[in-house]
């Protein structure tokens, strides 16, 4: 066990090192690069042993991280923004086909006009492809994380594939002290690697033709969703699993920071999450029974585990760092939803906040909150979708 | 495999797979053996697959009628017209 | 190395009854794939008329691993494939099975860089020269001058030159072939199948459905294109282009047959004109003049 002051990125190729990764096909845009160019550095120095393919575009980096992977072993790929766009084609594949490999994803806005900072916009995205979604708070659990989706993707209970947000220069590029564990600690935590099928010159296999049974067809569609849902005890699983090893947690597919007695909860996904861990701190302090529910997966949507905290609350604030323009955020579209289903009448309002890399601090979080909530409790509420662009710049 | 992924989008080679395409033929190929040099190119050209040679000493080539479409090329490749197309029915 | 036809395998690693139109040349090239190299070969399929005629799971007509893939990403899915077989150890000849749109037009770009690459993987271009599977549609790889559904009084561009600009890529071993000359094309996969590295073979296919002809007729109109000189039958390595020894006698241009005797039994050139038929010839000469400045 070794402490190294490591950015995202860093912590990334680190993980993927540490998984005995053994095919990276990747292909750059900012702020993706340094994962790559570290992974690069470790298998021309001989500290990893894998194969590196330079590819010619962000499709052929998951074609082939796919290829590669359908051929039995370990892969991994990296990107953001423009180049998420640009595989998309590919992530839907890639998970209809249930062969699992992990892909890291600096979530980063996308344009016109030309924009490298952070937003969900760009993993949110992928909500319906069938892949698990999650974003991490922090670099350690970056690189906790990744090592996580190895397993969790190739348990037989889920064999679907994983990706991983870390928001664009904030986790990507800035630097924090990550506790790298050592390589017997992954090697005891992460089984060889298991997937339902191989292509292989051993027996004729064939993947995707079309189907002749259309009831057949739309099973296999009932099936990677189901095994999303089966997913969520696994990632619970994983979490505990890890705790024993490394003494560290995340609470599974959800945190939940303060919320014993809270009355008024904040719910938000990604780098944020941490500075709205301090408005808790701060409006609790000011006398707010407040709580913070950080969600660490999207996918599967961890409905069940979100009601129980919230099922007697006054208010919910959700944040997003996204919109599904023309409707409201997707974080906040699908928590209202699951909170009917299960028949939660709990007034729940969105926050559209810091899209296009805008920065929102820890005080401007405390500060919507408090407007919000104020005027929730004087029964003034103007909308429960707004858009906030900092100061006091609320938008209704 | 796994006991919890119940449908997975994967085939196994088949014969026949689109039926016995043999029903899609206007024209069926009819073999002469006293004709054939037993230079193999019926077998070698037919896009199905539907021909063997090397049967029998009588009868060299044998057909698969069950799924010959018909196309004639068997017919046209045959140096020695030890094969020809006569209507279906 | 010559290949003689009595010692071809009889194994069927394509079986009778697939969705294949009558007198498809994919399903002849399939066969030719399987005499070549038999268990060794893993196939990708982008989207094409091999994915149709593969017909309908849970069953399959080719009877060797098959992948089927996004349109475009037919070459990564190969070279990452291809890395993967590497290191597990296993012997495979991992092929890319493409037509003309997943390999000269929405293929193009992975193409190039798994050539670039060198990637160890043999691409296969199954050439019916328009998007067949789709309904006919002109493709990059269209002549000059023929009828498509998207070209209704003939295509105005010429065929783009595939081979050639894979011999520009530099990669070890680039060959043009024919269905109509099966021995040659199996001498040539096999000779691929023997480099490590990116191989591209470029099959000319005639399609009865999409180019009108009666589908009796695919290996003799194949035969055509080569007697004619519009197709020639080459190998190239290390930039240097060896003519191969069934298109050799038509480097010579008066051995070789007018090109109406090719163009006149197919529909897709019934519109085609006098000045049309002159440009199809000068194009010929072109090619074949580049060509020899090769060898």
């Amino acid at each position: 066990m070794v402490v190294k002051s490591l950015t995202g990125n860093y912590a990334v190729a680190w993980a993927v090192k540490l998984a005995k990764v053994k095919v990276i096909a990747a292909y750059p845009i900012t702020p993706q690069t340094t994962i790559v160019e570290r992974l690069s550095e470790f298998v021309e120095r001989g500290l990893l042993d894998a194969k590196m393919i330079r590819v010619d575009s962000e499709f052929s980096a998951l074609a082939a991280t796919w290829g590669a992977a359908a051929g039995g072993v370990r892969a991994f790929t990296a990107t953001s923004s423009h180049g998420l766009l640009y595989m998309h084609e590919v992530v839907w594949w890639v998970a209809g086909s249930r062969i699992p490999l992990v892909m890291a994803i600096v979530t980063r806005t996308i344009g016109p006009p030309w924009n490298i900072w952070t937003d969900h916009s760009d993993i949110m995205d992928q909500r319906d492809t069938g892949w698990i979604i999650m974003m991490a708070e922090h670099n350690q659990e970056v690189l906790d994380s990744v090592i996580q989706l190895y397993r969790i993707t190739e348990d037989p209970r889920v064999y679907l594939p994983g990706m991983i947000g870390l928001d664009a220069f904030i986790l990507s590029h800035t630097t924090e002290p990550v506790d790298i564990p050592s390589q017997e600690l992954v090697d005891s935590y992460l089984p060889p690697r298991r997937q339902p099928y191989i292509m292989t010159i051993k027996e004729p296999l064939i993947m995707g033709n079309i189907p002749s049974d259309l009831k057949w067809n739309m099973k296999m569609r009932w099936d990677v969703h189901v095994s999303l849902i089966r997913a969520k005890e696994v990632i619970e699983e994983a979490d505990r699993e890890w705790y024993k090893l490394t003494g560290r947690s995340y609470g599974g597919l959800i945190e939940c920071y303060k919320c014993d007695d809270a009355k008024l909860y904040i719910i938000g996904m990604g780098a944020w999450v941490g500075d709205m861990r301090d408005a808790v701190d701060r409006l609790r302090d000011e006398g707010y029974d407040i709580g913070l529910i950080k969600v660490r997966f999207i996918r599967p949507f961890p409905d069940d585990r979100i009601a129980s905290v919230v099922r007697n609350a006054k208010l919910c604030i959700v944040f997003d760092r996204s919109v599904s323009a023309g409707s409201a955020g997707p974080l906040f579209l699908d928590v209202t939803a699951h909170m009917h289903r299960y028949g939660i009448n709990v007034p729940v309002v969105n926050v559209l906040a810091g899209l296009t890399g805008l920065d929102i601090t820890s005080s401007e979080i405390s500060y919507v909150v408090k407007k919000i909530y104020d005027s929730f409790e004087k029964g003034e509420l103007r909308n429960n979708i707004v858009w906030y662009f900092g100061g006091d710049e609320l938008w209704w | 495999m796994s006991e919890y992924v119940k449908y997975l989008p994967l085939a196994k080679p088949k014969i026949g797979v689109a039926g016995k395409t043999g029903s899609w033929r206007t024209e069926r190929p009819v073999y002469d053996p006293s004709k054939c040099i037993k230079c193999d190119l019926c077998w070698l050209y037919c896009p199905e697959g539907t021909i063997d040679v090397g049967v029998s000493e009588n009868e060299y080539v044998r057909i698969d009628y069950d799924y010959c479409k018909g196309c004639g090329i068997c017919a046209n490749v045959c140096p020695v017209k030890a094969i020809r197309m006569v209507p279906e029915r | 190395m010559v290949v003689a036809i009595k010692t071809l395998p009889k194994e069927r690693y394509f079986l009778p009854g697939s969705a294949a139109c009558q007198g498809c040349p994919e399903a002849m090239g399939l066969r030719y794939v399987g005499m070549a190299l038999g268990k060794k070969a893993i196939i990708v399929v982008p989207a094409g008329c091999t994915s149709v005629i593969q017909g309908l799971a849970p069953g399959c007509a080719v009877n060797l691993p098959v992948l089927n893939v996004p349109f475009a990403s037919a070459d990564a899915v190969a070279s990452g494939l291809a890395a993967a077989k590497e290191i597990v150890g296993e012997d495979a000849v991992v092929i890319v099975w493409a037509g003309d749109g997943a390999t000269a037009d929405i293929g193009f770009g992975p193409l190039s860089g798994a050539a670039e690459r060198n990637d160890n993987i043999i691409h296969i271009c199954v050439d019916n020269e328009a998007y067949m599977n789709t309904g006919i549609q002109r493709s990059s790889l269209t002549p000059y001058g023929a009828w498509t559904t998207t070209t209704w009084t003939g295509k105005k561009e010429a065929k783009k030159e595939l081979p050639l600009i894979m011999i520009a890529h530099k990669v070890p071993y680039v060959a043009t072939a024919s269905i109509g000359y099966p021995t040659d094309f199996i001498q040539k996969l096999r000779k691929a199948a023997s480099i490590k590295g990116f191989k591209y073979i470029h099959l000319h296919a005639p399609c009865p459905t999409g180019w009108r002809f009666d589908p009796s007729k695919t290996v003799e109109i194949a035969r055509l294109a080569v007697e004619t000189g519009m197709w020639i039958l080459f190998e190239a390595e290390k930039g240097k282009v060896r003519i191969s020894p069934f298109s050799k006698p038509y480097a010579d241009k008066s051995k070789r047959k007018p090109i109406e005797q090719y163009l006149r039994l197919q529909g897709r050139f019934r519109g085609i004109t006098k000045e049309d038929i002159k440009m199809l010839e000068r194009m010929v000469d072109e090619a074949w003049e580049v060509l020899l400045r090769l060898t």
